[in-house]
Order: structure tokens, then C-alpha cells, then sequence
């Protein structure tokens, strides 16, 4: 049991009549030296970390201590609840309001498991607990859904990059979005290479996603990525399920993400100096927040 | 593999607001406090690339103090790190340097007291995974996919063969060993990586060989 690229993973699973979930499990179990009981007990433990995140952001409203974020998660759950019509629908609200959940106790310094970044921390949570909701699905197939997204995740990092200070958002928030696709084909019974058209799939559209934070914090427009991201994986797994194949194989999709991080500017990579964070109400929120001194840049 | 395990993906646990400046930093940190083996009174940190430029928003400087003071990932004293340092009676500086670094985050950090000084460069390479480059102005090249023993300790004979005696009695191979000096019978740097994980016990007994001035275990 051993995979190096996304390719090597479906081709495992599916000669081996394995899901994606049971290959990393057996993967991390020979790699690490571990039991499986063991090994599922500490993903058990993150998913529970996740759950209280959620619970917790959609049931505060506060702000986080720059003011830029907090209190969305309850409104868009207000909205999805009291909406005569939804126009994206009662599943992707869910999803998206949970990410939104996550990602401001995340902005909040709260407790959040990275996945695989805690910029991205939020598209993981809100995915697999809706569509645990929605098929009706128990704890155990929710800590599957984790092992599929880590098995992709795997493939993404040693290929690829998933810090937004290397390759920009889409390393990070565009890597959850990929890993969270394929868990949540997985779960609705799709096949080990669907859950990779919807890695690729989710991917593509995250492509050349720049890391630009205002006043460098993960808030803005952080929270909101991890949202649509949330959104993104639905509609992706949602396409892969229909049968929609990506034209370029998910290993190509991952080889070019990397590239591009490669060629994107420094400014646009963490640095806070491009993108929204440079713009006049970026610098000015900057300026607001660090008052004291950071007025040089 | 850099990434070695499912749970460098899926993980780990932590404070926000970033896996890389928040969660690594206070890894680094806490590699730093392993290896010098106590609370330092004097801590300079040097931050540089994305570091030096976004600390504040991301509690870098406040994850990095708090590894200083042995907190884990999910402590969630890490938001009171540098008012807790303060009150310990700790001088805290940072420094933020304009120079470009190999890694965009990148951390020098110099801690001291009046029995010895430690000196490591971290860099942390995405979803809170953390490599060391430098320790004590040896450079370290390490594959970051195994667990690592460094040992600091006196340039003299015997030394490896007692760590190397240490780690076959527990039944651990070693995969690929370093051995450097700056100058005869002065500081060394033993870095091993090994096939297995390596116990508090293990190292334990490694500190309490003659000559072994620090010991800690990296990706553990």
C-alpha cells in the first residue's frame, strides 16, 4: 500500500477493490507503524474539534478582536432558515454556513484543526458534516470522509505545496476544496476515481487564487474563500457523481497549481503587500488595526 | 515524502489564525525550549520573508513565545504567551529583518541564560509542519521525513558510541547519521534520523551520558 500521486491512489483502490478511505488507513498503518484502531481514534478526536468549531461559530455572533470578521455563519443560517426561496439551496447554505462557522473561531484564536491549513480550516467541516446530514450517514463514515480528503491532501503537499507563503490561497484554500470533493463523493457512494474528477474539478477552479490578506490577519477575504470553497466542493462532487470528467487528470491539475504558485509575485503570496490587501480600504483597515506603528509599507 | 503522515494533512489541533505562522511558529519555538532544556531568560527571535511582514496578524510572535514556554499546538494559553513571559520575568525582543530568506518563513531564534545559550533557525513549510536548518551554526540537512534525534555534546571519543549503544538496546535503526564539528574538542552536532519513533525515556538516558550538553527529537 503505497501512493505518491493521485493516479497511483485510484489505481490502488479500485485493483484492489479498495474505497479511498481504507487505502490511506492502511497506508498511514504501515507507514507509521501504528494500529488502524488507533490510527481511526485520532481522526475521531479531529472530527470531534471540528464539530465543536462549528457548534460554536454558528452560535456566537461577536466579532474577532480586528473587527473584520464574525457573526456571518449565524446570519447566513438566520437567512437559509427564514428565506421564503433559496436561490443556491438549502445543502450548499449548510455547507457554507458551517465553513463560515470554523474559519471565525479560527480568526478568533480558537481551537480548529488544519485542513490541511488553519487559513483553510473551515471548507472540511462544513462539507463532510452536511453531507453526513443530508445522506444520513454515522460518525464512523464521517471520519472516512477525513481519510479520503488526507489521502488527497497527501498527494497535493508532497507534489505540490499548501501554504498560502509558497504557492498563494489555492495551495490552501484551494487544496481543501479538492480534498473535500473527493470525501464527499465518497460518501455519497461515488466511485475512487469520481471522488478524483472531483478533486480536479474543485481544483481547476481555484486555480491562480492569490494569498492577500488584509492587515496580513486570516479574516478577510479568508472566512469568505473558505465559504465558496465549501460551495465549490459541493457543486464539483455533485458534478462527478453526474459523470463529468476533467479533461487534464487531477496529478496535472495539482503539477500545474504548483507552477503557478512558482510564478506568482511575492506580494501576492502572504506578504499582505498586493491584491485586496493593497487596495485604499485595505490599507486603511491595515492602518486602523495597527494604529501603533505599521505605516512604513 | 515531506509530508509523511495523514495526520500532517488532517491536523494538527491548534490555536488560529494559521497553521504555518501560528501552529509551526509555536513548534519552532517549542524545538528551541526541547533542546535547550529549560525556561530561557533572554530570547531574541529574527523574522524574516512573509514572518517579519504579517507577524502581528497571524500571533506569530505570540505562537513563537509560547512554544518558547513549552505550549503545545492547542494550548490555549498561546493568546497570553508574551504577557505570561513578561511576568516570568523573560526579555522578549523581536527583530524584523528586510533580508530575503530561502523560505518565506523563516525564524532565527537566540535564547539564552546564565549557564548557556542556544541558538536554531526554523522554517515552516505549510499545515504546520516545521523543518530546522541551523542549530547553533551548524547547518543542518535533514530529509524532514523521519524521526531525527540531535545531540549537542562535547567533541570527545565515545560519544556516538554511546548514543549509537542507546538506540540499538531500544531496538531503533538508524537510517542516516551527520556528525560535525567546528573545532576540535568543542561543541559537536550528532543528527540522526531513525526508522522508528524515539521515546522520552531514550532521550533521557542519551542526557544523562557524559558530555551530552542537549537532546531533543524532531518529527517524532
Amino acid at each position: 500500500m503505497n501512493f505518491r500521486s493521485v493516479a497511483e491512489l485510484v489505481e490502488l483502490a479500485e485493483s484492489e477493490d479498495l474505497k479511498i478511505s481504507e487505502v490511506m488507513v492502511r497506508q498511514e498503518s504501515e507507514v507509521m507503524n501504528r494500529s488502524r484502531e488507533d490510527i481511526w481514534a485520532e481522526m475521531g478526536r479531529n472530527l470531534d474539534v471540528m464539530g465543536q468549531a462549528i457548534a460554536r461559530g454558528l452560535s456566537e455572533d461577536k466579532r474577532s478582536p480586528s473587527g473584520l470578521s464574525g457573526g456571518d455563519a449565524k446570519r447566513i443560517q438566520y437567512y437559509k432558515k427564514n428565506a421564503p426561496i433559496l436561490l443556491s439551496g438549502e445543502t450548499v447554505l449548510d455547507a457554507v454556513s458551517r465553513a463560515t462557522a470554523v474559519s471565525e473561531v479560527n480568526a478568533a484564536m480558537g481551537i480548529i484543526v488544519a485542513t490541511p491549513t488553519a487559513g483553510a480550516c473551515g471548507i472540511l467541516p462544513g462539507t463532510i458534516f452536511t453531507a453526513a446530514e443530508k445522506f444520513k450517514l454515522d460518525r464512523d463514515a464521517m471520519i472516512a470522509g477525513l481519510f479520503v480528503s488526507g489521502a488527497i491532501g497527501y498527494c497535493i503537499a508532497n507534489n505540490a505545496c499548501i501554504s498560502g507563503a509558497t504557492g498563494g490561497c489555492q495551495a490552501e484554500v484551494g487544496s481543501a476544496t479538492a480534498m473535500a470533493a473527493a470525501a464527499v463523493v465518497e460518501m455519497a457512494g461515488g466511485t475512487p476515481s469520481q471522488s478524483a474528477e472531483a478533486a480536479a474539478i474543485a481544483l481547476k477552479n481555484m486555480l491562480g487564487l492569490v494569498c492577500d490578506p488584509i492587515a496580513g490577519l486570516v479574516e478577510a477575504p479568508c472566512v469568505k474563500r473558505n465559504a465558496m470553497g465549501a460551495a465549490i466542493a459541493m457543486v464539483a462532487a455533485d458534478l462527478a457523481l453526474a459523470g463529468v470528467k476533467s479533461i487534464i487528470p487531477t496529478d496535472e491539475v495539482i503539477g500545474a497549481m504548483y507552477k503557478i504558485g512558482q510564478d506568482m509575485p511575492v506580494a501576492l503570496r502572504e506578504t499582505a503587500l498586493g491584491g485586496l490587501a493593497a487596495t485604499p480600504t485595505g490599507r486603511s483597515l491595515e492602518r486602523q488595526i495597527f494604529h501603533d506603528t505599521k505605516e512604513d509599507e | 515524502m515531506k509530508y509523511r503522515t495523514v495526520f500532517d494533512i488532517i491536523g494538527p489541533v491548534m490555536i488560529g489564525p494559521s497553521s504555518s505562522h501560528t501552529a509551526g511558529a509555536a513548534r519552532i519555538g517549542r524545538t528551541a525550549r526541547s533542546l535547550f532544556g529549560r525556561i530561557p531568560k533572554e530570547i531574541t527571535i529574527t523574522l524574516y520573508g512573509s514572518f517579519a511582514k504579517t507577524y502581528r496578524g497571524h500571533g506569530t510572535d505570540i505562537a513563537l513565545v509560547g512554544g518558547l514556554l513549552d505550549f503545545d499546538t492547542f494550548d490555549q494559553r498561546i493568546p497570553s504567551s508574551l504577557q505570561m513571559a513578561k511576568e516570568a520575568g523573560i526579555n522578549v525582543r523581536f527583530v524584523e529583518s528586510e533580508e530575503i530568506p530561502d523560505h518565506p518563513n523563516t525564524a532565527r531564534i537566540l535564547i539564552s541564560d546564565e549557564s548557556g545559550k542556544l541558538e536554531i533557525v526554523g522554517i515552516s513549510i505549510g499545515g504546520g509542519k516545521t523543518e530546522i536548518i541551523e542549530l547553533n551554526g551548524f547547518e543542518l540537512k535533514l530529509s524532514g521525513n523521519s524521526p531525527t534525534l540531535l545531540v549537542l555534546h562535547k567533541d570527545q571519543f565515545g560519544a556516538v558510541a554511546d548514543v549509537a549503544t542507546i538506540l540499538a538496546k531500544h531496538e531503533i535503526n538508524i537510517g542516516y547519521m551527520q556528525v560535525a564539528r567546528k573545532e576540535k574538542g568543542l561543541e559537536a552536532l550528532m543528527s540522526i534520523e531513525t526508522d522508528q519513533p524515539v521515546s522520552d525515556e531514550l532521550l533521557q538516558e542519551i542526557r544523562l551520558k557524559s558530555g551530552m550538553y542537549s537532546v531533543t527529537v524532531l518529527n517524532n
